[in-house]
């Protein structure tokens, strides 16, 4: 048994997402995969599936299938958008089922940037190098959604319908934790401190690749000649005029510009939620800190997994 | 004093052998890249070689900048000064609908097309880094006679497969891209090379031959 569906309307940046493909910085090509990997996550788990397989990253520009042939369970989170299945309005973290002859539409809402939609049972798409993301400068991997197309579940199931909650570590962040540098030597001491105590603003210059922020003018002091040198997700690099762009999942892998903060990887999921305007404020902790930041994280993410996995379905009220 | 370990974020290290570019910094990360393929420490996640540094990354629920730094520490000066990498060879056809900045680089270096082109296939280039995008190889080593700043305005809509310098270097593209440097050939060997098995055409510190091809070869090749 399949499941289909054709792709009625995809917003821009609406991709095939999972887990990433890490490991290949050195051969130029970043990891990417869900810009939320927690969404990602929890998306997968609610739907049965593992944590990092594929789903459909939804942007702000929202997306409408129509399933065409057979019925699928799967499961939303991230973000809190608007979810319509069969003309039923859903939560915005939920698991629900859709058959042919209903649409599944997922417009923005309230708040957030990217939600990731997960099929009970294998989405089929293109592999690049080992994994399903896709890569958006290039368009390799499971590719970006377009009107017209048709997806095909290779073994769908149905899932129980529940409501998921959301956390609060799954909110847009705007308290970001840095640890200063590699290249904060470069900067004035001034400079340094407008970054660290002044506000800034997400602008509209943002996509997979990194997200443009408005603020105090950061200008770099005789950086203009570093060698080229590798960046991460998370890297904040300036420009020549002072201007600080936060890089995101599909960012280059090498740069020029000098870095003068890094964010928490776990931060970076918390941006890529902000939208537009949403105000910014950065805070620096040591690198033991940003260690034990990340272990604490990382374990209260882990309880909410495996609370998610060993509670059993709870059937919503109608 | 060199190396200077720089933490990044909760999960790398940046180990910078040099501010300058030049080859005994870029031996030198080479030399501790290759050490520590071969003796990684638990929790390591990835390296990243580039011209005077290497981005070493790490698993924070493992370990921390403190016992990276100890172990990379530990395998500085070891592994072969200046092993040489492969030699790959590159088809280039120069022929002037594939070349359209052919006739300025020459205009600018006072060469003309055919001792650019000489200039170029005379080149003993080295792999320095990857970088910009998946498979876009920075090669280093273009003859100082072709040494031109970048293009005042980049093109647009460049060809995958376009062979381009700027600087001291030369770098084959792999997508369809704008570019500021300057287009001399397209090559029709792949970079990407779509096998599984050795999905990348060069390894970082491989040395690189070009070889030139009639505008048939080109059209023939797979």
């Amino acid at each position: 048994m399949t499941a289909r569906f054709r792709v009625a309307f995809a917003g821009p940046h609406v991709t095939v997402q999972d887990g990433g493909r890490p490991g290949l910085m050195r051969f130029g090509v970043p990891a990417s995969g869900a810009m939320d990997r927690k969404a990602l996550a929890i998306a997968n788990l609610a739907a049965g599936n593992p944590p990092g397989a594929a789903v459909i990253e939804v942007s702000r520009g929202g997306l409408v299938l129509d399933c065409i042939e057979g019925a699928a369970g799967f499961a939303v989170a991230g973000g809190g958008f608007v979810v319509q299945a069969g003309g039923r309005r859903l939560a915005s973290w939920q698991t629900g089922g859709i058959a042919a002859g209903e649409q599944l539409a997922i417009r923005p809402g309230h708040w957030g940037s990217w939600c990731c939609l997960a099929f009970a049972g294998g989405l089929e798409a293109p592999e690049w190098l080992g994994a399903r993301a896709t890569h958006g400068p290039s368009g390799l991997g499971g590719g970006r959604l377009a009107a017209g197309q048709v997806l095909q579940l290779s073994s769908p199931r149905a899932v129980e319908p529940r409501r998921l909650p959301c956390p609060v570590w799954a909110r847009p962040r705007q308290l970001i934790s840095v640890v200063m540098g590699p290249q904060d030597r470069f900067f004035s001491a001034e400079a340094q401190a407008d970054f660290l105590h002044q506000p800034f603003t997400v602008t509209e210059a943002g996509d997979r690749m990194g997200l443009r922020l408005s603020g105090p003018a950061l200008p770099p002091e005789g950086a203009l000649a570093i060698p080229s040198e590798p960046v991460m997700r998370g890297s904040v690099q300036v420009s020549g005029d002072g201007v600080a762009t936060v890089l995101l999942a599909d960012h280059q892998t090498t740069g020029g510009y000098p870095k003068i903060a890094t964010l928490l990887d776990d931060d970076t999921d918390g941006l890529a939620q902000t939208r537009p305007g949403d105000p910014l404020r950065f805070q620096a902790v040591t690198p033991e800190a940003a260690v034990a930041l990340a272990r604490t994280r990382a374990a209260a993410v882990g309880r909410y997994l495996a609370a998610l996995q060993a509670r059993p379905a709870e059937p919503l009220s109608p | 004093m060199w190396p200077r370990f720089r933490p990044v974020a909760e999960r790398g290290l940046l180990i910078e052998f040099a501010d300058q570019i030049g080859d005994a910094a870029h031996d030198a990360v080479l030399r501790l890249d290759r050490a520590l393929a071969d003796a990684p420490f638990p929790g390591f996640a990835e390296a990243v070689p580039a011209m005077v540094n290497l981005l070493v990354t790490f698993d924070p629920l493992v370990t921390d900048h403190r016992a990276a730094e100890a172990h990379l520490r530990g395998l500085l000066g070891r592994g072969t000064a200046g092993a040489a990498g492969a030699l790959r060879e590159v088809l280039v056809c120069y022929d002037d609908d594939l070349a359209p900045d052919l006739p300025e680089v020459a205009a600018r270096t006072g060469l003309t097309a055919e001792a650019v082109i000489a200039a170029h296939l005379a080149g003993d280039f080295r792999v320095f880094m990857y970088g910009f995008a998946p498979g876009y190889a920075y090669l280093a080593g273009l003859p100082p006679e072709l040494r031109l700043d970048r293009k005042p305005a980049p093109r647009r809509g460049v060809a995958a497969g376009s062979v381009i310098i700027a600087g001291g270097q030369c770098l084959v593209t792999t997508l369809t891209m704008p570019t500021g440097w300057w287009i001399i050939g397209r090559s029709p060997t792949a970079i990407l090379t779509g096998d599984a098995a050795r999905p990348f055409l060069f390894d970082v510190g491989d040395r690189v031959r070009f070889r030139r091809i009639t505008r048939a070869e080109y059209g023939a090749a797979p």
